[in-house]
């Protein structure tokens, strides 16, 4: 049951170049082949991609593929699932891993679906038990975690949280190897891709801020947000807030933590009325010191908080404006 | 423009969940339930299209009796009919047999546009709509944040990682998945609920669509409360002296204040 890595590439500005998470599914690769004592190869698709391939040479595999085609220029979902599903039966790879990225969101069930199969999604963390991989995922934005397992014939599907494994895990090898070109059958795609673009830059740069307040679901309703407006301000923060918040114009979008919206790695997050779903979490988790103000003691936020309370925001937010000023004055 | 907005109920987001006995799932007997978000906005999302553009705009759900409420509350909104696939345990069925029994229902209906959200609140497997557009053979885009209808195509901003967008085309029909925040939710109206009252809500199940969940693919084994990745010093008791005893540590133990 040999494993494939399919690593992602994206020529947003300039010349194709490696989406980051794309390293921790190659790491968790490796892993896995060697857990399983299998084969592990790593596959990276588009054009022009030769000078990414070659980086792939030097890394501990058994095979490198480079699926390219003019057609693989530019992403759309058709392309991209008939160029893998040629690759996966071509080399009948029994485990097929995949960065949890936008797009493979956008084509992976697509592909698994095409061989008759379900792709596990967003994968935190696995372990092997009777020679199998079982996988585990969240469920409920991240209040509870299931165990999934693959039934029936392989191949099996799986996409990779970002930062659920180590991409500094990744293990060299020991001699250079060669770059296998793969080109697959395509038809253009009924799906036309247009301009890639960014909105109006941003007023707010928020990765600067050494303090962020962050307010979240918790808070109600937009007549609220002063409440922990004056919290950041006792604390010299900028204000920031979770997805929903920004959905619903009480903050403008620029104040968005999260996975669509800014990451920010601040001294202290302190993160009021906010459960901590994953987009949110991947966002800030790499903050010095996280602080959690939530009345469900069981909301993820706490899973990666150094500091909590669990009470009524309402009552508890006002009382710490309170202390952080009596200790100033 | 025949429009059809997928939907799903889930227990309502601020439910305090507790795991089953059997760890298979959650005790879900006193839980409340609403309408998944996402879908929420693709629902809203369809209803514009139709007010812009003229047409019908059709609900379709799969769950027991009681996603009849969220129904109810779809069509009190503007939909003009729903089909509601009436399963008491829809967990035999994986992301596949779930989506082949959304396709069984809406084959039929030959709707230029499916709308689903981009994910459930619940299982969050984000692959319903994806899988359901390569059941139907389908075009689709994932994550739309704007959809622009045009002569016999729709061109929709997708979002990306970053602050990202792409526009993309294609031709109908075709299905979307809806990101939450793309439009403004509306709430029901006094006369939207009594309409709703009268609209058809067609009741049909697996069997009699023909559909089966067939051999599941993938199985969740043990459904159970995380570990904590980081050992979390919490502060209870009034909510004044937990924030003294907050401010302290953060003054002399992280010294970030």
């Amino acid at each position: 049951m040999s494993i494939l890595v399919v690593m992602e590439q994206r020529a947003v500005q300039g010349p194709p170049a490696w989406s980051r998470m794309s390293w921790e599914t190659l790491a968790a690769g490796q892993q896995l082949s060697g857990e399983l004592q299998q084969p592990v190869s790593a596959a990276v698709l588009g054009q022009g991609i030769e000078s990414l391939a070659a980086e792939l040479t030097g890394k501990k595999l058994d095979h490198v593929y480079a699926v390219e085609h003019d057609l693989l220029k530019d992403y759309t979902p058709d392309t991209y699932t008939a160029a893998v599903r040629q690759l996966v039966e071509q080399t009948q790879a029994g485990i097929v891993i995949f960065p949890h990225t936008y797009q493979v969101r956008d084509f992976l069930p697509k592909l698994a679906t095409a061989l008759g199969r379900v792709a596990v999604s967003d994968v935190i963390a696995h372990r092997i038990e009777d020679g199998k991989p079982v996988l585990v995922r969240q469920l409920f934005q991240g209040k509870l975690n299931v165990d999934v397992r693959f039934t029936g014939a392989p191949p099996y599907f799986a996409s990779l949280q970002a930062g659920a494994y180590r991409a500094d895990h990744v293990e060299a090898g020991s001699a250079p190897l060669p770059v296998e070109k793969f080109t697959p059958q395509l038809t253009p795609s009924r799906i036309q891709p247009l301009d890639l673009f960014r909105e109006a830059q941003r007023a707010v740069d928020l990765t600067a801020a050494e303090i962020i307040v962050s307010v979240g679901r918790g808070i109600k309703e937009a007549d609220n947000i002063p409440i922990v407006q004056k919290l950041a301000d006792a604390l010299g923060a900028e204000l920031a807030a979770s997805r929903p918040i920004c959905d619903s114009g009480w903050l403008p979008m620029e104040r968005q933590v999260g996975s669509s919206g800014q990451t920010v790695a601040p001294k202290m997050y302190l993160a009021v009325g906010i459960s901590g779903a994953i987009q949110h979490l991947v966002g800030m988790k790499g903050s010095k010191i996280i602080v959690a103000i939530n009345k469900d003691a069981n909301a993820p936020i706490f899973e990666v908080a150094d500091y909590g309370i669990v009470g009524d925001l309402f009552q508890v937010v006002p009382a710490l404006v309170e202390e952080i000023k009596k200790g100033k004055s | 423009m025949k429009i059809i907005v997928c939907i799903k109920q889930v227990p309502a987001r601020d439910s305090q969940l507790r795991v089953a006995p059997s760890g298979a799932w959650i005790q879900d007997a006193d839980l409340s339930y609403e309408i998944n978000e996402p879908d929420a906005y693709a629902l809203e999302e369809g209803l514009q299209l139709k007010e812009k553009h003229g047409g019908e705009v059709v609900v379709l759900c799969a769950g027991p009796a009681r996603a009849a409420q969220t129904i109810r509350e779809a069509l009190a909104k503007g939909a003009d009919r729903a089909i509601h696939i009436e399963e008491e345990d829809l967990r035999a069925f994986d992301a596949l047999g779930a989506a082949r029994l959304l396709a069984a229902a809406l084959g039929p209906e030959k709707p230029d546009l499916v709308l689903t959200g981009l994910q459930s609140d619940d299982l969050g497997y984000g692959q319903t709509g994806v899988i359901l557009a390569e059941l139907l053979g389908l075009p689709h885009a994932t994550i739309i944040m704007q959809v622009e209808m045009q002569e016999g195509s729709i061109r929709v901003k997708r979002e990306l990682e970053d602050g990202w967008f792409q526009h993309v085309r294609m031709p109908l029909p075709a299905l979307l998945t809806i990101q939450s925040g793309i439009n403004k939710l509306r709430y029901a109206t006094l006369m939207g609920i009594k309409k709703a009252k009268n609209k058809e809500i067609r009741n049909v199940t697996a069997a009699g669509l023909g559909a089966n969940s067939g051999a599941a693919s993938i199985q969740l084994s043990r459904v159970y409360l995380p570990g904590r990745s980081k050992q979390t010093q919490l502060f209870d008791g009034p909510p004044k002296e937990a924030a003294a005893k907050l401010v302290e540590k953060l003054k002399f133990e992280a010294r970030v204040i």
